[in-house]
């Protein structure tokens, strides 16, 4: 190729090293296609927002904004006591923490420093197995067993929904994530600090507490905080074992049952025959999701922080 | 760098029969380990065949060979460090103060009590520079009181030639700390729970030349209240600093097929250096293999 092109009149020169241009052409349109596909996503992304943004900004700019702090949720009725919705998910984000915190991190101390090559390569698969189920399989084991034989045996609530019902099911639903993001963590702690940490006289537990852990903090807050978002953002069991179909009076009690942000929204979104309703239930709906996004999307920040810390370290 | 005549060293100089016979008996100075016999294997792989040595009191001793030679996974089971890999298994006897330490009934915790390591690769824990130090101690329940501690972390420090340069950053991460004081602070953070032994895995290989002098000056000062059994590489570091020389080798395992490590020789170094009884340690030693 390069024969063709070195000009006999001007014999080796920059001519001869330039790039062939249907090259060039190609590299760039490969460029430019790859450009594309990331610019769409990031376009999907503005366009989510600000349809969101859009409707919940009607909604704030007409509302009256008694009813966002009244008895309850009835967005048909046009009483949108937003603080209903908030305290339920924030209840069962908070019951699903308490349930897949111990056992997330527990089940991630055990593959990461205790079970032998063996038992870990069984345990880890079906642990991602159990983060494969679809929330609605999830919903209906909350709603059929844990009410019943959780909620109802244990702590003396309905058989039915409830928001404790709900939030055991997160729960369950965010152990994995949240054992496998620690275990990950856990794992990408140096083997040279465990064995400085034995060879100083430390027994498993005290290297596994005073070294392991604080080594993995970043990566453990990281998997905390984006369970919790999970759990806050998790709509399907919430809505059938949260013990609350369309409307909800306000509640902080965990054996009542109420609608979560999401479940709220899902109501609304699924409609009914009278799905119109009062003038801005429609857009109720968006200052909902509005809600939602502003508080995942910081956790989601904060758990990105943290993420990068670790890389960080050692 | 000053040479390291075991001639002048008073407890010894007058014991030793230069001419003894490597991994005698030790009915000349007190013995530390006593090696017979001593096979490890990594699965059904046999990673060291047959090793016997003796490892004296207040001795550095070094064990030097090509790569793949058995001598680091000889060095992991005099504090049972090789117990952190699931598959790996010990046979023969091991013997500390007289004392079998695999024998069933010892707990390899209080082994590691007793026998403190410094590893290949600086690896501070990412706490601060007096954590580091503490650690042992703390987990040990050496010091009840803040004052206690504060006194062994500066001993530590200060035995380690690190105190000066750290005094005034005890609360700084131990990461912020250059290769060869990082190595100090862990030869600091060994010393700490006041062990017999120190166990040391090639400490200066990741070291620039002025930082490994530190390190081996250091050991020269520590060897009178430790008994110190050194990995090593570098050949000249093994002349310039150990009483004792283990040269192994790796050698073909005719009926496995595997390569499998090997004690040629064990000699007072200056024998191994200017005088090997084995073909095979006079090779090593003058650069012709390895």
């Amino acid at each position: 190729m390069s024969d063709t092109r070195v000009d006999p009149a001007k014999g080796f020169s920059v001519e001869s090293l330039t790039a062939n241009p249907r090259q060039a052409r190609k590299e760039r349109l490969i460029r430019d296609s790859l450009g594309a596909t990331a610019l769409v996503s990031v376009l999907i992304s503005g366009l989510i927002i600000w349809s969101l943004f859009s409707e919940a900004w009607t909604f704030m700019v007409e509302v009256d904004w008694g009813s966002v702090w009244d008895i309850g949720w009835f967005p048909r009725r046009g009483i949108y006591d937003i603080k209903t919705l908030i305290v339920a998910s924030l209840i069962v984000t908070g019951i699903a923490m308490i349930v897949a915190g111990p056992l997330g991190l527990g089940a991630a101390i055990y593959l990461s420093e205790y079970a032998r090559p063996g038992v870990r390569r069984t345990l880890k698969p079906i642990l991602e197995i159990l983060a494969g189920i679809p929330s609605v399989v999830l919903g209906f084991f909350a709603l059929e067993w844990i009410a019943p034989n959780v909620v109802k045996t244990l702590f003396g609530g309905p058989a039915a929904g409830s928001l404790l019902a709900a939030g055991i099911g997160v729960g369950v639903l965010v152990v994995p994530l949240v054992a496998s993001i620690s275990e990950d963590a856990m794992k990408a702690v140096p083997m040279s600090l465990r064995e400085a940490s034995s060879g100083l006289g430390a027994r498993k537990i005290t290297t596994t507490i005073r070294v392991v852990l604080p080594a993995a903090v970043s990566g453990l807050m990281a998997a905390f905080i984006v369970a919790v978002s999970r759990a806050l953002g998790e709509t399907m069991v919430v809505f059938m074992a949260g013990g609350a179909a369309q409307t909800a009076v306000y509640t902080h009690d965990p054996l009542d049952g109420s609608l979560p942000l999401t479940a709220g929204m899902t109501s609304l979104a699924r409609g009914t025959d009278s799905v119109v309703g009062e003038g801005l239930t429609f857009q109720s709906l968006f200052f909902v999701g509005l809600m939602l996004f502003v508080v995942t999307f910081a956790l989601n920040v904060a758990a990105d922080r943290f993420v990068h810390r670790v890389r960080e370290q050692y | 760098m000053e040479q390291a005549e075991p001639e002048a060293s008073p407890r010894l100089g007058l014991y030793i029969d230069r001419t003894m016979q490597a991994a005698a008996p030790g009915t000349i100075g007190d013995t530390v380990f006593e090696v017979e016999d001593l096979n490890v294997y990594y699965g059904d792989f046999r990673a060291v065949q047959d090793a016997t040595l003796t490892v004296y009191k207040h001795e550095i001793t070094a064990m030097i060979g090509p790569s793949g030679c058995g001598k680091t996974t000889v060095l992991r089971c005099f504090n049972r460090m090789n117990d952190l890999i699931p598959i790996a298994r010990v046979e023969g006897r091991l013997d500390f103060q007289n004392v079998p330490i695999y024998h069933p009934r010892v707990d390899p915790v209080e082994v590691r009590r007793r026998i403190g390591m410094v590893f290949q690769k600086p690896n501070p824990f990412p706490k601060s520079i007096y954590d580091n130090i503490a650690f042992g101690p703390r987990v040990c329940g050496m010091a009840k009181k803040k004052s206690e501690l504060d006194g062994i972390v500066e001993r530590s420090l200060n035995r380690a030639a690190l105190w000066d340069e750290v005094k005034d950053r005890l609360k700084d991460s131990a990461l912020g700390l250059s290769g060869g004081q990082q190595q100090r602070l862990c030869i600091a953070r060994a010393i700490a729970v006041d062990p017999d032994v120190l166990l040391m895995d090639e400490p200066c290989s990741a070291l620039d030349p002025i930082a490994t002098a530190r390190i081996e000056d250091l050991m020269q000062e520590i060897k009178n209240d430790y008994t110190i059994v050194i990995v090593t590489h570098n050949m000249q570091q093994a002349a310039r600093i150990s009483n004792r020389t283990a040269f192994f080798t790796a050698q073909l395992d005719s009926t496995t097929d595997q390569r499998c490590g090997l004690l040629v020789e064990y000699d007072r170094t200056e024998t191994i250096f200017s005088n090997p009884s084995d073909e095979r340690t006079e090779n090593y030693v003058t650069g012709r293999f390895g």
